[in-house]
């Protein structure tokens, strides 16, 4: 039996062409193409009320000039909500220009297209827009208070309302004996990918059809989108993905506006056009996420249990809600963690304000609910003077209870029902990596030494592989290599490598023969697209599926050629064979010649098989009717809910007593996404995921002042980590297999990020002896919250009242 | 509202000059028209095809566009292609050998898993490879160090460093083995 390639840490065949330069991202396609440049919003509020175009006519190179006004048939109208929900009462859309009123810093207003990107950029600065001003929201509390409207029609600027409960929350916590109420406020923060959005069109009038090229999490998406917009045949339309250098979520939105305009501009100019998004534009025209304000009410028992648990949750959703309103439920539902609340209420308002549109960034609202179910489990354990381990296991729902049934309804619409995991041997592994029993020793030894120190806990469950499906394709060639196809897309998963794996162990051919493409709807029209840690469960298992059928039928051909059972036979190596007569064996290659009764020999394959000539019943038809030519099989996965992925990190931190700076000097992980494809590609994954938490705890945060102006919208002044501030990952895993799949897995692109501002806070407030209830937290706030605490407006953790001389004074 | 199509080459506006530029880049010789503005990371993609270095941010903080100029990692994005007239330059796609031999630094990112959506890849390499003609044994510290002036969205850094590691250790065992007898023949040869 050949090497098993499931679950081995099997090097990338991406690579080879990314390290060497030969890799083929959105702008190193379309040499010639036309390129585009906007005119975007200076304010976040106004009222257009006139824009001249004049001065920029005699620009070099300009080829046109496009205002709203001139967008025609569906392309002049909103751009459509993707997602709507009976909550999402006032769902508010952009148009693709702005149409009288821009709500946004960086809003689109016209499009230049010229013959390239710099004499685009030169016409866009002799457009003059001239702007009647209206007031800006922003904040939550602003928007809150709704004194002022992000759009006129939209009172109290609520998009939605949404109210989940489950038995009486409000009197459980009434009854209990000891409550809490907590104040929380976790900021903006985005994606940001390093290669920004970008689309290219190319119209074919002969053949009267479009292909874009997009730089996308979803090109089936966007083709049924284009498709719509342009009036076009679906048919008519093919969108292609090419390598996309990071998502994390924003590239999930879609149309965005320049994905309609490219391809309406390129058809009505008949020649290429193209538009790359530069990083200014990627900050004030694409989409950030997390800002959120959250009430938490808590009653407990005095074993830390929760007997009722209410939540109220503000949350900012920008100036549209085209993806309408998954962040927030996604909150609500992922705030439970591993955790029993006894009875449940969360009720979330989304609000409008003028900045940009808030859509899904990995984690999607579960770092938020995490914070806050995290940051409340502490205040638990604090108040109580318990180990707060201890607390979280109180709470925890035990394996035995597996699937355990939340009683609510997940993003999905589906009933939020935990299929698997092991929350008390996760949460002891973590103990033990992070040597939690031995920490006290460890911080005396610190402050011998002048040092502070501090340690914090946090836990998560992740609801992944959210349908309704996807699908994956598996063709044979007559030379034995195998194509395989799913039109999902890739941002640096590594699917290539990973559905290859897939599909070596589940046909039995070498990993080397496989081929994977991704993201082309050339190649494979139905799909949903990759967010929500959904692909490898998705895709890998609709991969086995179809390379399962694809067996099957290869045995049969194979059993017929060789005069055999197909059950007597296996495949091993790219080869039929019967299993206790290896030299009665077929290639697989020959098997895909003898499943098309059309043989043209053109190559070798072909004409070896000829002695597999077989004695065809003239009286049958060639190809029997539920049959069809070729070795190839088609299949989807659809499961019947989401599968629950796990997690709890620990992180060690070092506050500086003089300067306030916070150093991570430890970084652990406990992760159970069930069996790993490919553990080097995981663990990649909750690196980068990790350094994104770390990155939101202590360093991100959109800074818009009070007029809607993104002051830090550049790398310059957003502060993303360097190599220098992430710290070393140590990982350990859990599998315990889902049983909802073929494969058993559970999806882990987006496990490392979601408990990092939980962890990072319990932390440093761990060092600091007071409460941190926002976040992120950079040393300039620290230094200001420990001025606030030497001054008396921020008590003590209960903690340091009980043991003053363990702690530092500030 | 305005098409003025057919696109204008000319439109009367005042014409933007052309300097001719000669470059040698990946050790051949390139020639190209450029206006003074044009970036060296817009000429390298976009003039000769090279589209191997990438563009983040068009303002010198991410590294992405990272070239060697004269063996000195340089961002592309930060200099304009007139001032890299007569300069050598190297991109990612010069790093392996006229024979196909890839580059320690590349062996090692693929080994590594130092790279996910690889937008970032080419600059690192290039910054990487650089360092390590300079330092060619560098401590966990030092490896890091080297990398810190260069963003990645993906990765979280953990794999890159180890590949700065790994890649010391492949160009040593390199040299190693070319000054083994058997290649000083082939030199020969
Ligand atoms: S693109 Fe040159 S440093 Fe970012
Ligand atoms: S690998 Fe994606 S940015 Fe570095």
């Amino acid at each position: 039996m050949t090497e098993r390639m499931i679950g081995a840490p099997v090097p990338r065949t991406e690579d080879a062409r990314l390290v060497t330069g030969r890799g083929h991202y959105l702008d190193d396609l379309g040499a010639g193409a036309y390129e585009v440049a906007f005119v975007r919003s200076p304010h976040a509020h106004a009222r257009i009320t006139s824009i001249d175009v004049e001065a920029a006519l005699d620009t070099e190179g300009l080829v046109a000039v496009y205002l709203y006004e001139d967008l025609t048939g569906k392309v002049a109208e909103p751009l459509p909500l993707l997602i709507p929900h009976p909550a999402l009462t006032h769902g508010r859309t952009a148009y693709p220009l702005a149409k009288d009123v821009v709500r946004h810093v960086g809003e689109a207003i016209v499009m230049v297209v010229a013959t390239d990107r710099y004499r685009a950029e030169d016409a866009c600065e002799r457009i003059t827009v001239e702007y009647e001003f209206l007031p800006p929201v922003v904040g939550i509390d602003k928007a809150a208070g709704g004194e002022h409207l992000v759009h006129a029609d939209v009172p109290g600027n609520v998009a939605a309302h949404m109210v989940q409960e489950v038995g009486d929350a409000p009197a459980a916590i009434a009854a209990a004996p000891n409550r809490l109420e907590l104040q929380l406020d976790i900021e903006r923060s985005a994606c940001m990918p390093m290669e920004g959005r970008g689309v290219l069109a190319r119209w074919d009038e002969a053949d009267a059809s479009m292909r874009v090229y997009t730089s996308t999490q979803t090109s089936t998406g966007v083709r049924a989108a284009v498709a719509a917009k342009l009036e076009l045949p679906l048919d008519r339309v093919e969108v292609i993905t090419p390598d996309v250098g990071g998502g994390f979520g924003v590239k999930i939105v879609h149309p965005w506006p320049e994905e309609v305009l490219v391809p309406w501009a390129a058809r009505l100019l008949g020649h290429e056009v193209k538009w790359t998004e530069d990083r200014r534009e990627h900050f004030v025209s694409s989409a950030h996420e997390r800002g959120q304000l959250q009430t938490v009410r808590v009653g407990f028992d005095d074993e830390g249990r929760v007997l009722g648990l209410d939540v109220e949750i503000l949350h900012d959703n920008g100036a549209y809600t085209p993806y309408g309103i998954i962040v927030p439920i996604i909150t609500s539902t992922q705030l439970l963690g591993p955790y029993k609340p006894g009875a449940y209420r969360v009720d979330f308002r989304s609000l409008y304000t003028n900045t940009v549109i808030v859509t899904p960034y990995r984690g999607a609202g579960r770092p938020q609910g995490v914070f806050a179910m995290e940051r409340t489990m502490d205040a638990i354990a604090d108040h109580l003077g318990r180990d707060r381990a201890d607390v979280r296991a109180a709470n925890f729902i035990q394996p035995h209870e597996m699937p355990y049934d939340h009683g609510l309804l997940f993003q999905d619409g589906r009933p939020l029902i935990y299929d698997s995991g092991d929350f008390p041997a996760s949460l002891d592994k973590l103990k033990k990596l992070v040597g939690w029993d031995d920490f006290e020793v460890f911080r005396a030894q610190a402050r011998a030494e002048g040092r502070r120190v501090g340690i914090g806990i946090g836990c998560y469950v992740e609801g992944t592989g959210v349908g309704p499906y996807e699908g994956g394709h598996v063709q044979v060639e007559t030379s034995g290599k195998v194509n395989v196809a799913t039109g999902l897309t890739s941002q640096g998963q590594g699917h290539q490598t990973a559905f290859a794996q897939v599909v070596a162990d589940e046909l039995g051919v070498p990993f080397e023969d496989v081929s994977v493409t991704t993201g082309d709807t050339r190649r494979f029209g139905y799909a949903v697209g990759t967010f929500a840690s959904r692909a490898a469960v998705m895709s890998g298992n609709a991969i086995a599926l179809a390379a399962r059928k694809v067996r099957e039928k290869a045995l049969r051909i194979a059993g017929e050629a060789l005069g055999a059972d197909p059950g007597d036979l296996e495949i091993v190596d790219g080869v039929v064979r019967v299993k206790d007569d290896h030299s009665s064996a077929i290639p697989l290659g020959t098997v895909a010649v003898l499943s098309n009764p059309l043989r043209y020999a053109f190559d070798d394959a072909s004409k070896a098989a000829t002695q597999f000539g077989g004695n065809a019943d003239p009286s049958r038809p060639p190809v029997a009717e539920d049959d069809e030519p070729g070795l190839e099989g088609r299949d989807f996965y659809s499961p019947p809910r989401a599968t629950f992925a796990n997690g709890m990190h620990a992180a060690i931190v070092e506050t500086d007593p003089e300067t306030a700076e916070i150093r991570v000097l430890r970084y652990c992980v406990i992760h159970d996404c069930g069996h790993l494809l490919n553990p080097l590609i995981v663990e990649g994954q909750v690196h980068g995921g990790v350094a994104q938490g770390v990155a939101g705890a202590l360093y991100e945060r959109m800074e818009y002042d009070e007029n809607g102006q993104l002051l830090n919208a550049s790398f310059m002044d957003f502060l993303m980590p360097y190599a220098s501030e992430v710290p070393s990952v140590e990982i350990d895993h859990l599998e315990t297999p889902s049983p909802l799949n073929p494969l058993g897995i559970k999806g882990a692109g987006e496990a490392g990020v979601i408990p990092g501002a939980a962890v990072l806070a319990s932390a440093i407030e761990d060092a600091e002896g007071f409460p941190i209830t926002r976040m992120p937290i950079q040393p300039s706030e620290l230094f200001h919250l420990r001025r606030r605490h030497a001054a008396g407006e921020i008590p003590p953790l209960r903690r340091v009242r009980t043991a003053p001389e363990e702690f530092p004074t500030a | 509202m305005t098409d003025t199509a057919p696109p204008p080459t000319t439109t009367g506006a005042q014409e933007e000059e052309l300097h001719p530029i000669r470059l040698r880049v990946n050790g051949v010789l390139r020639t190209a028209e450029v206006p003074a503005r044009r970036l060296l990371s817009d000429c390298l993609r976009h003039d000769l095809g090279l589209t191997g270095t990438h563009v983040g941010c068009e303002h010198g903080v991410c590294g992405a566009c990272t070239v060697q100029v004269d063996g000195r990692p340089m961002r592309s994005c930060l200099m304009f292609a007139v001032s890299a007239q007569d300069h050598e330059i190297t991109t990612v796609e010069g790093l392996e050998r006229p024979d196909g031999t890839l580059h320690a630094v590349q062996r090692a990112f693929r080994e590594c898993h130092g790279l996910q959506c690889g937008f970032c890849t080419p600059g690192f390499l290039n910054v990487i490879a650089a360092f390590l003609e300079e330092n060619p044994k560098p401590s966990e510290e030092e490896a890091r160090d080297a990398v810190a002036g260069n963003l990645c969205r993906c990765t979280g850094y953990q794999n890159i460093v180890k590949a700065v590691l790994r890649a010391a250790e492949l160009r040593l065992e390199e040299q190693v083995d070319e000054d083994a007898p058997v290649e000083v023949d082939e030199v020969a040869r």
